[in-house]
């Protein structure tokens, strides 16, 4: 079992969002870059836990990023996996990163490709499905649980109000999310094994991009709040009947 | 050139996302000055042709059983082949479930720029730029899109459900190849009777505050009586006191709902980056220097215990229930 997992930067859960240049850029002074959350609780962990029932599996990162993700890379071979390959490229819109991806998952063969649901940046939820379709592969999105058993893969994703069972024979690419594992922390041990795990670095292949961002813009500021007393619900019912109209 | 929208279903029922996709093809298809058509796929038991009520006028329907379940890549090339063959220009999809499974692929196939999460009709007075939700809500983007066909898919809850006072459209059945689907769909298990969080307009959500489980009775009345979904925070998925589909936030489900009534829960920036796009936002909280309260339109400083009954009895009384 040849598992891909990718993996993306993201910037910390409580970073101040703002932005520079005219609203062109995301101000990134003082940001903290963590591993997207959904590419390490979940696609990483997941793998780990595989190769802890079936110690023959192999797990390569793969992310897309200049030398600066070195260090959430390796944040992630900590957590676990076997090496990790760096394709040193800017990532300017989705279909190109998953370009990258496609081609260093082609040269591996890996029976698994997971990734996160979404970076909780720029939530596109998208590199996935592609990089499944440039692979020509199966994808199941949105997954909560994954077992395997020999070469199907047996998948639960969300769907609207519930949840959908099925099976799938690898290879395949999986978009996951809460539920497929628990989170865990980097042992010292990890951390230490992490500074001697390969980290591949590779040069970008020709691709195109097929969206830009051009600015950015903030939401408008709330109003305030309207406090209204703790001994009168019958005003908050008033209020969200009669002026917010929304009950 | 054409609008064409994906009318997701499921079980034959025409799901909330697709309505809204529906109305923003037609808004988007009058702005272009073109028409919106649509492609719908599966077995269907809805009366598909009312759908020309929202304005759309011929409706692609591709009835062949394996489409009865979501295979993401069959979906794809399926709808690419409508597409083509209506000459369609901009596709749009809810960005739901499926639409998530779907739109990137199908990006893929026909080279077409996607921007997904969008929250707004383009701005297509000088190129084409989509207005989407980054930072988990907490900014917008304004994407170009630089290919000639485009994709756009459409956040639940950002666009309203609009008629446009036309009559039955025309279902026409469209003779697509359809792949063997390597994806088998075994167990459909939705909550019956429930409102999926993800289209609801309105939530009643419980974090920690309420001390367990075993409290969760009047957040579930209060939901009932609003017609509404229940959610949570993190922490309270997490201890297994609620479901894990419950859990709004940044790792968890983003909503926008018209109204969020978060009770006990503290307003950690994790949970409101889940939580912020809500049209209104209701906070009940004992301790008046909760975050939420900065993020709130209406606030009650109060013991949930005995603040939710209060409300419990007054929408009662509003609804007209003993
Ligand atoms: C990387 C990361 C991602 C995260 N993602 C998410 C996420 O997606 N969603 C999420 O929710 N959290 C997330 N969190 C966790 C988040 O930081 C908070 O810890 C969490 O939201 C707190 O949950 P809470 O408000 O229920 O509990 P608490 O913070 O413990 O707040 C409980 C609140 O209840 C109030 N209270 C107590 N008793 C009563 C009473 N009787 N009546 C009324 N009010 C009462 C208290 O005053 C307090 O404000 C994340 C954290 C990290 C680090
Ligand atoms: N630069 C990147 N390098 C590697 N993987 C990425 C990168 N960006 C996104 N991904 C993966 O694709 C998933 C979805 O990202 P997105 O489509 O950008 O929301 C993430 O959760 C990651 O697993």
């Amino acid at each position: 079992m040849k598992i891909l997992v990718c993996i993306s930067k993201s910037p910390d859960t409580t970073a101040k969002i703002a932005f520079t240049d005219n609203n062109t850029k995301f101000a990134t002074d003082g940001v903290q870059w963590i591993i997207n959350p959904y590419d390490e609780w979940y696609a990483l962990v997941k793998a780990i836990e595989i190769k802890e029932k079936d110690p023959s599996a192999v797990i390569h990162l793969v992310t897309v990023g200049g030398a600066d993700v070195e260090p959430v890379i390796r944040k992630a071979l900590a957590l676990g996996g076997d090496e990790a390959i760096r394709i040193n490229a800017d990532t300017p819109d989705s279909y190109y990163v998953a370009c990258q991806i496609a081609e260093t998952a082609k040269q591996g063969s890996y029976d698994l490709v997971l990734a996160g649901k979404e970076t909780i940046d720029h939530n596109s939820a998208s590199i996935g499905g592609m990089l499944a379709e440039l692979l020509e592969l199966p994808y199941v999105s949105l997954a909560t649980k994954l077992e395997l058993n020999g070469n199907t893969v047996l998948i639960t994703r969300e769907i609207e109000g519930g949840e959908e069972s099925c099976e799938v024979n690898t290879p395949v690419v999986v978009s996951c999310q809460k539920g497929m594992a628990e989170a865990r922390i980097p042992n010292m041990r990890g951390i230490m094994a992490a500074r001697t795990k390969p980290l591949k670095v590779v040069e970008p292949v020709a691709a195109d991009s097929f969206t830009g961002i051009v600015s950015f813009e903030l939401p408008p500021a709330k109003a305030g709040v309207k406090l209204i007393p703790a001994d009168n619900p019958a005003e908050l019912v008033r209020v969200l009947h009669e002026e917010a109209k929304v009950i | 050139m054409s609008v064409l929208a994906f009318i997701d279903q499921s079980e034959g029922q025409v799901k909330k996302g697709a309505y809204e996709a529906l109305s923003y093809a037609v808004k988007l298809a009058s702005q272009l000055g073109t028409t919106a058509e649509a492609v719908v796929l599966g077995k269907l038991t809805d009366d598909i042709a009312a759908l020309g009520k929202y304005g759309v006028k011929k409706i692609y329907h591709v009835a062949d059983e394996q489409l009865n379940h979501l295979d993401a890549q069959v979906f794809a090339d399926v709808i690419a082949q409508v597409a083509r063959a209506a000459g369609a220009k901009i596709i749009v999809l809810s960005n739901n479930s499926d639409g998530k499974a779907i739109a990137p692929g199908l990006s893929v196939k026909l080279k077409a720029g996607l921007v997904s999460g969008a929250v707004a009709l383009p701005d297509t007075g000088n190129g084409f730029t989509v207005k989407k939700s980054v930072f988990s809500g907490k900014a917008f983007a304004h994407v170009a899109i630089k290919t000639d066909i485009k994709i756009i898919a459409l956040n639940p809850n950002s666009f309203s459900i609009t008629e446009a006072g036309g009559g039955n459209a025309e279902v026409s059945a469209f003779a697509a190849a359809v792949n063997t689907p390597k994806v088998k769909v075994t167990a459909v298990n939705k909550v019956k009777g429930d409102v999926p969080l993800g289209e609801a307009e309105v939530v009643v959500s419980g974090g920690r505050g309420l001390k367990g489980p075993e409290n969760w009775g009047m957040i579930e009345e209060l939901a009932k009586l609003l017609g509404a979904a229940t959610a949570c925070s993190r922490p309270v998925a997490d201890t297994h006191w609620r479901p894990h589909h419950e859990h709004v936030g940044q790792t968890g489900l983003a909503i926008a709902p018209n109204l969020y009534i978060a009770i006990g829960i503290s307003g950690a920036i994790q949970h409101l980056a889940g939580v912020n796009r809500s049209k209104t936002i209701v906070v009940i909280n004992k301790d008046p220097e909760a975050p939420f309260f900065k993020a709130a339109d209406y606030g009650i400083v109060g013991d949930a215990f005995e603040v939710v009954p209060g409300i419990i009895e007054e929408v009662k009384k509003l609804k007209g229930v003993a």
